[in-house]
């Protein structure tokens, strides 16, 4: 470099700006798609790959696509996408057999979950407090009378529910249960009275070892056999049970993996001030280590929103149940591909918020104690 | 400072054993109340075992400890009414990062003593411009230098309003330049009339506080003095080595 040296005597450098950099635009191509021979290859052949998928795929979607109304696959006349299935299908893709008169009830259950999420989740939002407390204390009773019925409101049956309804249904009642429950487990796993720690690891490693669809299927055909005559629990909540203890036994694993990379000095400058062991896990020990945890915890509420399709097995018609049912039928053959499109645009769409949020939460804590 | 008649530590005959090892031995110590106690020696030697029994952070298996008349043992109430009375800064500082510095000096005193979240801020500020950083009171430990996270430690001790104080090295893991303003808090605090049990190498802050000074080696306590005599005339020959050693570097 042929810049002139300039000197400063002692005690009297001043702050130099840094070196000018290749900025804007092209520099940033240069530094992250062509910085080295393998690199521009690397990028080319990516261009490529989109050039094949990318047009075929709108030209399916959306130019070459049936978007009118319809009562059957004859209506599809151009070769690509039927969305008319969806259209003429879409009460059922939502709400499944729930009848329709009663389908404002669903509406307004899901209407009020998100607006009290959303006052929760949004920063500017004030009054935590209070929507926590409505939205894990009264909402759960609100939404069961809502969907189910009771108050003057005829009941709707838990096997016509169906279609996303139920998708959020297992969901989110599988999520909101099965953190807590994994907490205590992974604090279990972890605690020094042994018969606690043997009951939490024999749960946990049990679950692990056995696939959700066994969980789901005693929970339906095998557990009823031991309950005495007549006594009989609902087969949702059932299966709401088994993804709920399914997806804690993993949550327990990922809180423990946080926990453990806690150092030990926490622990005592908690136990030094006279903190109890409640007290010093709850204000000390589980914020650190739920913010650590949060990519593996969110993975596996991703992975427990998914799962929820495996309820199809114990006979509970979901959004991809649905989905595929509505292909089958006789109307609508040879729409499958629409259908699994349309089931993948949507689980993408909750699946992908899920993903952001977390990312935003993790730079919000960050933000906190950046050392 | 006078030293009052009145006993805030007894420890009768301890030992303890971590697995087959032997850390502390026939440990008999007195503790009174107001006495500022220095405890040396070199490293492994058990003096940071010897008072982290004090508040239970370590379970002795033998003997008897004592601690404002109130027997340590397995009874869990005992232990947390003993921690509150009992303040322990530690070498590592163990800040709670995620809280804020005032969030830090107030958790103990509303979660613990059910003070009111007003009268613990104004009590914490009062302690934090008692170390002099009243001005860091809204930032996050991991923000603040090694010094003044131990000040903040210091204080956060404070909050609770102990009548004993536990010093576990609070001045190895620092920079030789923020030594001085945690010492200076400590000498401060010392002649406040705090009882204080305080293991450290700072032989200027023995002389100019304690008023004994212990020497332990391979878990025992191998001579006790008041400051002149220990380091003008130590008795032992093991004692001799260790302050040749320290003293002349």
């Amino acid at each position: 470099m042929a810049e002139v040296a300039t000197r400063h005597p002692p005690g009297s450098h001043p702050d130099l700006p840094p070196p000018t950099m290749e900025v804007g635009a092209l520099g940033w191509m240069r530094r992250n798609l062509f910085s080295s021979p393998l690199n521009t290859v690397l990028t080319l052949v990516g261009l490529y790959l989109l050039y094949l998928i990318v047009p075929p795929l709108l030209e399916w979607a959306v130019f070459q696509a049936n978007w009118g109304p319809g009562t059957s696959r004859a209506a599809c006349t151009k070769p690509g996408a039927c969305w008319t299935m969806i259209r003429a299908r879409f009460g059922l893709l939502m709400y499944g057999f729930y009848p329709v008169d009663q389908r404002w009830r669903v509406d307004l259950t899901f209407i009020l979950q998100f607006a009290a999420m959303a006052a929760l989740l949004i920063e500017r939002i004030p009054g935590k407090r209070y929507w926590a407390v409505f939205l894990f204390l009264i909402y759960p009773v609100v939404g069961f009378i809502l969907l189910y019925g009771g108050l003057g409101l005829p009941v709707v049956e838990t096997s016509r529910w169906g279609g996303l309804m139920l998708t959020l249904v297992l969901s989110t009642t599988g999520i909101v249960a099965s953190l807590p429950i994994g907490v205590l487990l992974a604090l279990g796993r972890r605690s020094a009275l042994p018969v606690v720690r043997m009951l939490s690891i024999a749960f946990i490693e049990f679950v692990r070892g056995v696939p959700l669809i066994s969980i789901l299927f005693m929970a339906s055909v095998v557990f009823p056999l031991f309950l005495p005559e007549g006594m009989n629990f609902d087969k949702l909540l059932r299966a709401i049970v088994g993804i709920t203890l399914f997806s804690a036994a993993y949550i327990a694993e990922v809180i423990r993996g946080g926990l453990q990379a806690i150092p030990k000095g926490q622990y005592e400058g908690a136990m030094s001030l006279g903190l109890n062991y409640w007290k010093m896990n709850l204000l000390i020990i589980l914020p650190q280590a739920l913010r650590i945890s949060i990519p593996g915890i969110v993975n596996s509420f991703i992975g427990l929103f998914m799962d929820t399709t495996l309820v199809l097995i114990v006979g509970q018609i979901e959004l991809l149940g649905m989905a595929q049912s509505s292909a089958r039928d006789p109307n609508w053959l040879g729409t499958i591909n629409t259908a699994l499109a349309f089931v993948s645009v949507v689980y993408f769409t909750f699946c992908f918020s899920m993903s952001r949020y977390s990312q935003y939460l993790e730079r919000k804590l960050q933000r906190g104690h950046r050392r | 400072m006078k030293v009052s008649d009145e006993v805030m530590i007894q420890m009768d005959g301890v030992h303890k054993w971590y697995g087959q090892f032997h850390v502390l031995k026939d440990i008999n110590l007195t503790v009174h109340k107001g006495e500022r106690i220095v405890i040396c020696g070199p490293s492994g030697s058990g003096k940071s075992t010897l008072i982290r029994c004090i508040n239970r952070l370590e379970e002795h298996q033998k003997g008897k400890i004592i601690v404002d008349n109130v027997e340590l043992g397995h009874d869990v109430k005992n232990i947390e009414l003993i921690r509150r009375e009992v303040g322990m800064v530690f070498q590592h500082f163990n800040l709670f990062p995620h809280l804020t510095v005032l969030q830090n000096l107030t958790l103990a005193p509303i979660w613990v003593r059910k003070m009111p979240r007003a009268q613990a801020e104004e009590a914490a500020m009062l302690y934090l411009k008692r170390v002099r950083i009243p001005e860091q009171a809204g930032k996050y430990p991991g923000q603040l230098s090694g010094g003044q996270q131990q000040r903040v430690a210091i204080a956060r001790s404070l909050c609770m309003n102990p009548k004993i104080m536990l010093f576990d090295e609070p001045t190895s893991a620092l920079d030789p330049e923020m030594i001085k303003e945690v010492l200076d808090v400590m000498i401060e605090l010392a002649q406040s009339g705090m009882t204080m049990i305080c293991v450290t190498h700072e032989m200027g802050f023995a002389r100019t506080v304690a008023n004994r000074v212990i020497f332990m080696d391979q878990g025992e306590i191998i001579e006790q003095n008041e400051p002149m005599a220990f380091f003008n005339n130590p008795q032992s020959e093991r004692t001799k080595l260790f302050l040749s050693q320290i003293l002349h570097h």
